[in-house]
């Protein structure tokens, strides 16, 4: 007769989550009900097609490229540590994350780990530079039929002339974090979860 | 074996003695009631004492859970997160102050573009408008049944007898009681109309052939322990006229029909629900259809013309949104019957979710399955408001008409007004709303404003329509 959503976690994985990503844990229970909730075949992971029943995620341009950055390497499935992984990136910078010591590695949603979400989000192969194609393909996902091929194309190569410092015709990742250091990308890729 | 004997006849006749006391208070508390349609109040009684027990089995969780120093988890009824307001394209020019180094209008692409529809896309991830509709809605507090503790961990001795007893009442008494009555609540209906339907047309046949109708709904609803509310029952459909509700399910027929004469729409089926098809059309017109002529819409808009143009018909019975939504908001009604062109009478029904989940997911529990659950529930309490009728405005085509009168429904009846089709259940989501994602975007940016109208972001309600208007209902 206990409760269905949070027998299944224990309150020792509850604090670790909490220790990794920083949720409170009434997030975290919260969250593990959407997570059940999603999970259409009841084994305690989600796969692709449970993250595309979402309309609205279905709708979205970059959609799939999101769907992606939930998966680790060439898996299909994701248990609720990995969901909760990846949505701690997009938790809101709080003083408490922020510390002096370099020895603590960044919390996972620092500015830096924001940025580089978004860079995986391009860089498709994860070699660690994104290429003309892999630009290319993120602007077609985004702008659909409605451009040219090569009006796409020149967008592209004037992204690349002014993003690439060391000139290799692809941006890596720290050309990404110039160009964008003027962005709030503390805002723009932060969720606000309620408490 | 002779000393059996004796007992055996006792046994029996103490059987005979309460089966009739049973039958007799039956009929005298529920069947005759219904059928003139008074009511002695033990319903309404009912349902305020399971309020109380209600409250204090809540409290008493509380107080046990504060005792104990353990986290109550209250329902996301507020959600799980806060959603940012602002369209795409007032985030895409926000993003484009901040990054650029040039001049607003030279950019035509920012690499951190992606930065909205990523967030965006996270956030549905977290909680979405569509899917939290197809399942049941959760409770603030529990209602003594297993079924809907999902919520409530610690549950003390004094709520568990309280729960053992619930459960014997509502299995051993309740059930028993109400599959009895379901049963002579059909029998009734098939016999009787079959028998009406022998009558030569006329005046007298329609008159009894409603009473019929009427009289075996009000038993139904007793055998749900339907508690229902009706407002403003001087906007009732009359005859010539489409009465359309919001759907939550099967039951919604049932309560509407107890209170006024309608001509249902539908789809034959197979068995029970065939037989009673069909005795049900020979007392009076019900439009009925055959599995293959659904797919015609020419057909079914015909039909529905027909009938309605006749003013001897009574007002059909639609639901529009096509399937069971879980009744907290209202999905998009389908254009048909809001293109035939009769008075439209707009009726919303509201269950308490406290009684028992009316909800029928379709994709979890079968027919039979349901009923089961709806007769073990307490009751089912519900408040339907007949909204005033409306007619189609010279200037609104089909589909402004529908979601004028969703809209009406939506605010009478405290749901969330959705414009996403209810068929989302079952199938995905078209690629036409991507392609109109791509095309605002593309717009936004790179071409010339056409039309100040597109920008809107399509993740908000307000450019749904205007999707909706651009690709052309189905």
């Amino acid at each position: 007769m206990g409760s269905r959503a949070s027998s299944l976690l224990r309150e020792e994985e509850i604090e670790e989550i909490k220790k990794e990503t920083g949720f409170s844990h009434s997030q975290i229970t919260r969250l593990y009900s959407r997570f059940t909730s999603l999970d259409k075949g009841e084994n305690g992971t989600l796969c692709r097609e449970d993250f595309q029943r979402i309309p609205e995620l279905a709708i979205n341009p970059l959609g799939d490229r999101i769907i992606n950055a939930f998966f680790p390497e060439s898996e299909d499935q994701v248990n609720f540590r990995g969901f909760m992984r990846t949505l701690a990136h997009f938790r809101p910078i709080e003083d408490s994350d922020k510390s002096k010591d370099p020895l603590v590695p960044e919390p996972l949603n620092s500015r830096n780990n924001k940025l580089l979400f978004a860079f995986r989000l391009y860089d498709l192969d994860k070699d660690d530079k994104i290429s003309r194609e892999e630009l290319l393909q993120v602007l077609r996902m985004m702008v659909g039929v409605n451009i040219s091929e090569e009006q796409l194309g020149s967008i592209a190569d004037r992204t690349i002339q002014e993003a690439d410092q060391n000139g290799d015709l692809s941006i890596s990742f720290t050309e990404f974090q110039k160009v964008l250091e003027k962005v709030d990308v503390e805002q723009k890729m932060s969720i606000r979860f309620l408490h | 074996m002779s000393f059996l004997l004796p007992f055996d006849s006792l046994v029996c006749t103490l059987l005979g003695i309460s089966l009739t006391v049973w039958i007799t208070l039956l009929l005298v508390f529920i069947i005759v009631p219904a059928i003139f349609g008074v009511s002695f109040g033990i319903r309404k009684l009912y349902m305020k004492t399971l309020l109380k027990v209600f409250e204090w089995a809540t409290l008493r969780i509380e107080r046990g859970a504060r005792e104990r120093k353990q986290a109550i988890y209250k329902t996301n009824s507020n959600g799980i997160i806060v959603k940012e307001p602002t369209s795409l394209e007032e985030e895409i020019k926000q993003l484009r102050r901040n990054g650029s180094n040039r001049a607003l209008d030279s950019r035509e692409f920012e690499m951190s573009d992606i930065f909205y529809f990523c967030r965006k896309g996270v956030e549905t991830i977290v909680d979405d408008e569509v899917t939290k509709r197809f399942s049941a809605e959760e409770l603030e507090s529990w209602n003594l049944m297993t079924r809907t503790n999902n919520n409530f961990q610690y549950i003390s001795l004094r709520l568990t007898v309280l729960w053992g007893l619930g459960v014997f009442v509502r299995y051993c008494f309740l059930l028993p009681l109400r599959v009895t009555l379901a049963i002579t609540g059909i029998s009734l209906l098939v016999i009787g109309t079959t028998m009406v339907g022998y009558l030569p047309n006329g005046w007298f046949k329609d008159f009894l052939s409603k009473h019929v109708h009427l009289m075996c709904y009000r038993i139904c609803v007793r055998a749900l322990t339907a508690i229902i509310h009706y407002h403003d029952s001087e906007n009732r459909p009359k005859n010539g006229g489409i009465c359309v509700a919001n759907h939550t399910s099967p039951i919604d027929v049932i309560i509407l029909a107890s209170d006024g004469f309608y001509a249902m729409v539908g789809q034959i089926h197979g068995g029970l629900m065939g037989v009673i098809q069909r005795a049900m059309v020979k007392a009076c017109p019900h439009i009925w259809f055959e599995r293959s002529e659904v797919k015609d819409r020419n057909l079914v808009a015909r039909r529905l013309s027909e009938h309605v143009r006749d003013q001897a018909k009574l007002p059909i019975l639609i639901f529009p949104e096509g399937t069971c939504i879980n009744n907290t908001s209202v999905m998009m009604f389908k254009k048909g019957s809001f293109e035939i062109g009769a008075t439209v009478y707009p009726v919303a029904i509201k269950y308490d979710p406290r009684f028992g989940e009316a909800f029928w997911n379709s994709s979890k529990y079968g027919m039979v399955n349901y009923l089961l659950r709806m007769m073990t529930s307490w009751a089912v309490v519900c408040s339907v408001w007949y909204l005033p009728p409306v007619t189609r405005e010279e200037d609104e085509d089909a589909v402004q008409f529908a979601n004028r009168v969703k809209a009406a429904i939506a605010r009478q009846g405290g749901l969330v007004d959705l414009l996403w089709d209810g068929g989302l259940k079952r199938q995905k989501v078209k690629d036409t709303y991507k392609e109109e994602q791509q095309k605002l975007y593309s717009q936004s940016e790179y071409g010339t404003v056409h039309n100040l109208e597109y920008y809107r972001c399509v993740f908000s309600h307000f450019s749904m329509s205007r999707c909706v208007k651009q690709i052309g209902w189905l």
